[in-house]
């Protein structure tokens, strides 16, 4: 397993900024963020695809990073929690409507969250039943649900208004 | 006392941003698997893979032999028994001798890498010696073998309280219920780090408990608990299951010391599974005798607990399954007999509600049978037998504020429960419970004289406003409650404090995040330390100035460093017989639930449409706080009602140890919450607030288990849920049965004879 061909040279953009490492095929952008690049603001909660603590960015879509292998990061942009700017309409709505508890789940939450933000045409109507369905994905034992939902119509409202 | 005509407060009762929310929302905030220290090896766990044997050896040759491997311990190495009950001293770190149960640990190894670890515990070999395991009561009871070598019967209690009044009776009847273990699923897996540094230990851990940690490490490690430091990073998420110490912890301590570097200690999602420590699976019998008029004369309770293969707080959970229920009503002669065995299953223990969700179920549902036979309202035969405030139980607990009558009258009226119950059309239902829970135990784990919390706030020239306070914060928002206690008695910003918490070296003792306690007993302890912290200033400073921030520089200039401590103990229980430290509480909270279903008949499958809910609370001291974690326990008691299982094989094996399988409530399966507030304002909580982080979950799942019932007719008497057994009592019902899924038979267990205890004199009561 350990042979030079199991090694691969990746060149991708992690929130902005150039990135260029050797790493085992083997291992995930959840480890690569946490252990490598030291964004540990990316969390695991099953490193199996279960539980969405780990979504990040990955050119415009969210993906669980636990499920990311290392080749396939090659010439990808990547946007983690720490690519966020402290005053965006997200953060400042999950603090501001109690959308956290334990937040172990907030960071993989709030990027899922600016996934769907990102997709959603800014003259469109949120539908809660939308946001609900576009969150499904990302598990939150404290159940700050309807908080999170306010949070996210919150931050849609918001960007509509800055249209 | 009237808490509520105060003037209005800048914190207390607000709705401000909890003061960790923004570095937690920006990634910022350090959980213990965060941490990352120099030289740091990472540790896993080699875990049984058999659910009752003796361990005939155990060969670690080739995984030492391993590049990259620095250490490796076995059971050998630990051999000093522990146990978070100073009367349930039965676990080891590793196993010595036998394993108990299949994810038992077995053998840690730490090395340089997380992968050379996994491919360490690979190389070691483990010889078993199989031995048929116990996996259920039944087998307990036929003690063929023995999980433990006293036997399989971990404790056994039989209590009755009051006088006998069944004579007088028109009616009774008695039903069996079964709940399903289930686990608490913190989606932060455990994570110890451990450093060893000039002869001292520090453990950063996900713990709810970092002073009962601390004493037990320097126990397992034999090594003064002065030596020890743990230390608790961002917790996320607890439920009950961070309680307990673990092996990876003094695994982590022990490495550390024969290495003298750091080591991390992170499980994975399915070792969280057998760490467990969750839900006891329960069969309940319950019998109650009435007058026709729908007055309770007498309550019976028997329940059989499936403890698994360990103590943990097994003992306390016994005593809860009979603790509260007349803490809810009023019952004239009450009887409870409770029993838990030992099993080759991972260890049960406390999860959120501790020991009363599953009698709070049987209760629940039985006054809903009762209510129908005698043909009542299920709200007003509650209503006839409804605790009152300023009271005394039966089993003498004191019970000082209760808001039931204002959660009632809240709930039937908003959800039109009286209009809605037996009229729905079919397919539609309404059930409605109530539940009632402690805000923190009044007797600590380890008997002691001292307080149950102690708040330090000091304040220098140079180095600004600090709190100390030795809670844990595990999600459920206690760095808050200090900070809105002491901001609010100061009159300064939140912002302007900075708080240490949750360090056994800084901060002065607490006795963890459990049984409800955090905010009744370190509120007070905040309030008490702010109020001295504030005389005192006034006093060096002289006079006062236009703000207390002036008022506190001034006094700095007269003085260095100015300090104030305020601590809380609870008042003394009223009970003195043997059990009698279950239950005791400064005061009780209490909730009413309404759930509105729609079944379908064909497929089996119930939705929650709505759940209506009134909390009394005493006061909010933040109120989105309090929803959030009431919207929680709603959550968890929806996952606990439909489809959450702790459930094994005919081998020991757990069925469903990912998340996967083990299924939980996701944002798409919420249904509408409406949610009321019931300020009571209790005398012996912090501006009168009391408890919300367990009591809601409770009336949920009889509530669901009722609106069932009303909406298709038959009786679901076990969680989950679960279609099948909609389908499955659907059946029974077609065909002229008795339309009801549940057990049948209570387990043979023969209960010591009943202990009648004392009624408390009149003098001891009101004191």
């Amino acid at each position: 397993m350990r042979d030079g061909s199991a090694i691969v040279v990746l060149n991708f953009q992690v929130n902005g900024r150039k990135r260029r490492l050797k790493t085992y095929v083997w291992r995930t952008l959840l480890e690569i963020l946490r252990e490598d690049l030291h964004l540990t603001g990316t969390k695991h909660g099953c490193e199996t695809g279960e539980c969405g603590a780990c979504t990040v960015i990955l050119n415009g879509k969210n993906v669980y990073s636990c499920l990311v292998l290392a080749p396939q990061l090659a010439g990808t942009k990547i946007t983690t929690i720490e690519g966020m700017p402290a005053k965006h309409p997200l953060i400042e709505a999950f603090v501001g409507s109690a959308a956290i508890q334990c937040g172990y789940c907030t960071p993989g939450m709030i990027m899922a969250a600016k996934s769907y933000l990102d997709e959603t045409d800014a003259g469109k109507q949120t539908k809660a039943r939308e946001i609900k369905h576009a969150l499904s994905g990302n598990l939150c034992r404290c159940a700050s649900y309807s908080k999170i939902a306010s949070a996210v119509q919150a931050a849609c409202r918001r960007k509509q208004k800055n249209r | 006392m009237n808490f509520m005509s105060k003037k209005s407060f800048r914190y207390i009762n607000s709705s401000a941003p909890k003061i960790d929310a923004l570095a937690k929302a920006r990634g910022n905030a350090k959980y213990t698997d965060d941490l990352e220290f120099d030289r740091m090896l990472y540790g896993k766990l080699l875990r049984s893979t058999l659910a009752h044997g003796r361990i005939k050896k155990i060969d670690v040759s080739k995984a030492r032999a391993l590049r990259g491997v620095r250490a490796i311990l076995t059971g050998t190495d630990l051999p000093i028994r522990y146990g978070i009950l100073p009367v349930s001293q039965d676990e080891l770190a590793l196993a010595l001798g036998k394993v108990r149960y299949i994810g038992e640990p077995v053998a840690a190894v730490a090395a340089t890498s997380e992968e050379t670890a996994f491919e360490a515990l690979k190389l070691i070999r483990v010889e078993y010696e199989p031995i048929d395991p116990v996996l259920s009561i039944k087998d307990a009871l036929k003690s063929v073998q023995s999980v433990h070598d006293e036997g399989n019967l971990h404790k056994a209690v039989s209590l009755e309280f009051g006088q006998t009044q069944s004579t007088g009776a028109d009616y009774s009847r008695e039903d069996l219920f079964y709940y399903e273990g289930n686990t608490h699923l913190a989606l932060e897996e455990h994570s110890a780090v451990a450093l060893w540094q000039k002869g001292r230990l520090t453990l950063h851990s996900s713990s709810q408990t970092p002073f009962l940690l601390r004493k037990i490490l320097a126990k397992a490690l034999e090594i003064p608990e002065t030596s020890v430091r743990v230390k608790v990073a961002a917790v996320g998420g607890g439920f009950g299951g961070k309680l307990d110490p673990f092996a990876h912890e003094i695994c982590a301590a022990k490495i550390a010391m024969i290495t003298g570097r750091p080591v991390k200690f992170t499980l994975t999602r399915e070792e969280v599974f057998y760490c467990h420590r969750g839900r006891h699976p329960a069969v309940m019998w319950i019998k109650t005798d009435w007058k026709k008029d729908g007055r309770l004369l007498d309550m019976h309770f028997k329940a059989a607990l499936d403890g698994g293969a360990y103590g943990s707080f097994g003992v306390v959970c016994v005593y809860y399954q009979g603790a509260l229920q007349p803490v809810t009503y009023k019952i004239p002669h009450y009887r409870f007999e409770s029993a838990r065995y030992f099993t080759n299953k991972p260890p049960c223990g406390p999860k959120r509600g501790h020991g009363t969700p599953q009698p709070r179920f049987a209760l629940e549902v039985h006054l809903d049978k009762v209510a129908e036979e005698l043909g009542q309202d299920p709200v007003a035969l509650r209503l006839k037998n409804l605790m009152t405030p300023d009271s005394v139980t039966v089993n003498q607990l004191k019970v000082t504020s209760c808001g039931l009558n204002a959660c009632i009258e809240k709930v039937a009226e908003v959800s039109g429960f009286r209009r809605k119950h037996g009229r729905l059309p079919p397919g539609k239902g309404v059930g409605f419970a109530l539940g009632s829970y402690l805000c923190g135990a009044a007797v600590p784990i380890y008997w002691n004289d001292e307080p149950h919390t102690t708040v330090r706030i000091t304040a220098g020239r140079k180095s600004g406003l600090t709190v100390y306070c030795g809670a844990t914060d595990i999600g459920q928002g206690c760095d808050m409650v200090v900070a809105s206690v002491v901001a609010e008695i100061l009159g300064i910003s939140i912002h302007r404090l900075r708080l240490v918490m949750a360090d056994t070296d800084t901060t002065p003792p607490d006795l963890g995040s459990y049984s409800s306690r955090v905010t009744l007993m370190a509120g007070n302890a905040a309030k008490d330390a702010a109020e001295k912290f504030k005389s005192q200033v006034l006093a060096i400073a002289g006079k006062k100035e236009t703000s207390f921030e002036r008022t506190l520089q001034s006094a700095l200039r007269k003085k260095n460093r100015i300090e104030s401590s305020g601590s809380y103990k609870p008042p003394a229980k009223l009970g003195r017989f043997k059990g009698s430290g279950v239950g005791p509480s400064p005061a009780y909270s209490f909730s009413a639930c309404v759930a509105e279903v729609t079944c379908d008949v064909e497929t089996g499958e119930v939705g929650v449409s709505k759940i209506t809910f009134a909390h009394d609370i005493g006061r909010a001291i933040n109120r989105l706080a309090v929803e959030g974690q009431i919207e929680g326990g709603i959550a968890m008691a929806l996952g606990e009602a439909f489809f959450e299982e702790q459930v094994y094989d005919e081998r020991g094996l757990h069925r469903k140890p990912s998340i996967l399988d083990y299924k939980i409530p996701t944002m798409e399966d919420m249904p509408e919450l409406e949610i009321f507030l019931v300020e009571t304002g209790d005398p012996a909580g912090p501006f009168g607030a009391k408890e919300v982080g367990q009591g809601p979950l409770l009336p949920v799942i009889p509530a669901i288990a009722n609106a069932i019932y009303d909406a298709v007719g038959v009786r679901i008497d076990e969680t989950p849920f679960t279609p099948e057994k909609i389908l499955l009592a659907l059946e029974r019902k077609a065909m002229a049965r008795a339309p009801r899924v549940g057990p049948d038979k209570f387990p043979d267990i023969v209960f010591p004879e009943p202990f009648a205890v004392r009624p408390v004199s009149a003098v001891q009561a009101s004191c």
